[in-house]
């Protein structure tokens, strides 16, 4: 069983404009939202809200059905992450930066061996884990930091742009990767793309940002 | 020509014959310099961290004392304690002045706004999208905070051996507290001061070679530190 989000009437202002005004959509679990809009019309600021890493300045998010205040639960938190539009890669092996997630996590090495494994082989990267993830091509930091989002199975993932600036192979492979995961988990995707078409193939749900509100497209 | 040359080469047989009173001064001069240099350090880091996150009162006066102590004559550091430890000082009934606890106090005095000041910097430089990317995987504000202060790890290296290569070079402030006593406060730096007044150059230029060797070493440090703060491929640094 997933989690659902749900923001009621969110509103933020950033050096006195109105990014988002009253903003209000349920996300169910299990489903995928492409999420569209041109730069700059706050999908950005929804997703640090949504991932509970600032307070909207009006309003409520909702985690099954509670408002959440923040700071978060550390226990809630957890379920949900964010893929930002830089990856913020650490300066360390593919495999520590994948890894990370587990350890802060405490499990145990034997568990975060296979399991970062597994996931970097599921993204391709599996013949560079001992590389530093500073040295991967544009295209693979992206999937490094798919990776590290993937393997702590979040039952809410928000990517931000995963495949912006992005060559179309590499692309092609982010865009399989979250197909993946859609079939395989039951979590809610909210993916922000300014592709019509990937957000058509990826998207259950297509949504549009518009005047600081989300709206079905 | 000839003085300088039986000083070499007497340098070279005590350094060759392991001599004790040589070995004797170095193993002195590591071991208050080393305490000095964990003392700032165990004081310094944590207060460089906080400033790196600008979470501390009054802040940028802080900053600018640091940045200014960098700076601080070791004479004036020197003095200022001599006078705390003098027997008519607030501190003369402890009875450390010209004792080697009081060279560690005064040399982790001149090394500590170092360690502040530039662990401070190398935890700034770090890109805050580090931060947030921790926080994004799951990771409590302490974690994330760890995290940083691991990518600042080489720059805070290089701020701890910048502090260490002071502490080693330094002669005023430690001649001043400790008394250049033989056998008790007496260091490379003041031993070479003392035996180059004397004209008897052999102890001094032992240890004067051995003083660059060390130099050379914490160089060597400062610069693997630089290189690998700027990223080297391959390497596994958490494990």
């Amino acid at each position: 069983m997933g989690l659902t989000l749900e923001v009621d009437r969110i509103s933020k202002r950033y050096n006195g404009q109105a990014v988002l005004r009253e903003c209000s959509f349920r996300f169910g679990s299990g489903r995928t939202y492409a999420l569209q809009g041109p730069n700059g019309v706050g999908k950005s600021t929804f997703f640090r809200i949504a991932a509970l890493l600032e307070p909207p300045d009006a309003g409520e998010v909702r985690y099954e059905d509670n408002g959440v205040a923040l700071p978060p639960d550390l226990h809630l938190r957890r379920r949900i992450t964010l893929l930002l539009p830089r990856t913020g890669v650490f300066n360390t092996s593919v495999f520590n930066n994948v890894a990370y997630g587990l350890k802060i996590r405490g499990r145990p090495a034997p568990e975060v061996e296979r399991r970062v494994n597994e996931v970097l082989d599921r993204v391709g990267l599996g013949h560079k884990r001992r590389q530093n993830g500073l040295d991967l091509s544009s295209g693979e930091t992206k999937r490094l930091g798919l990776a590290r989002a993937l393997i702590i199975d979040p039952e809410v993932l928000l990517l931000d742009e995963p495949t912006a600036n992005l060559d179309p192979e590499n692309a092609e492979i982010i865009e399989q990767i979250i197909l993946n995961r859609k079939t395989s988990a039951e979590s809610a995707i909210i993916v922000v793309t300014h592709d019509l078409a990937q957000a058509r193939r990826l998207g259950d749900d297509l949504l549009v940002m518009a005047d600081g509100r989300i709206v079905p497209l | 020509m000839e003085s300088i040359l039986n000083g070499f080469i007497g340098a070279g047989r005590l350094i060759l014959t392991f001599n004790p009173e040589l070995l004797g001064i170095i193993l002195l001069s590591v071991q208050v310099s080393g305490s000095a240099l964990v003392i700032a350090a165990l004081l310094g880091l944590p207060l460089g961290a906080a400033l790196a996150w600008g979470r501390v009162p009054l802040r940028g006066l802080i900053l600018s004392l640091m940045n200014t102590g960098m700076g601080l004559p070791p004479v004036v550091a020197g003095l200022l304690l001599y006078l705390f430890l003098s027997r008519s000082g607030p501190l003369g009934g402890l009875g450390l002045l010209y004792t080697p606890t009081a060279m560690v106090m005064v040399q982790a005095i001149l090394v500590w706004p170092i360690v502040v000041s530039l662990s401070h910097a190398a935890i700034v430089r770090v890109d805050p999208v580090i931060r947030q990317a921790a926080v994004t995987l799951g990771a409590t504000p302490f974690q994330a905070v760890i995290t940083v202060i691991r990518e600042a790890g080489y720059g805070i290296m290089a701020g701890v051996m910048a502090g260490l290569g002071r502490a080693m070079a330094e002669v005023g402030a430690v001649i001043i507290v400790g008394g250049n006593i033989a056998g008790y406060t007496r260091v490379m730096t003041t031993t070479i001061a003392l035996e180059t007044d004397k004209g008897d150059f052999e102890l001094a230029i032992a240890l004067g070679i051995i003083l660059l060797l060390i130099s050379f070493g914490i160089n060597l440090g400062l610069r693997f530190c630089q290189r690998a703060g700027r990223v080297r491929s391959g390497i596994i640094l958490w494990d």
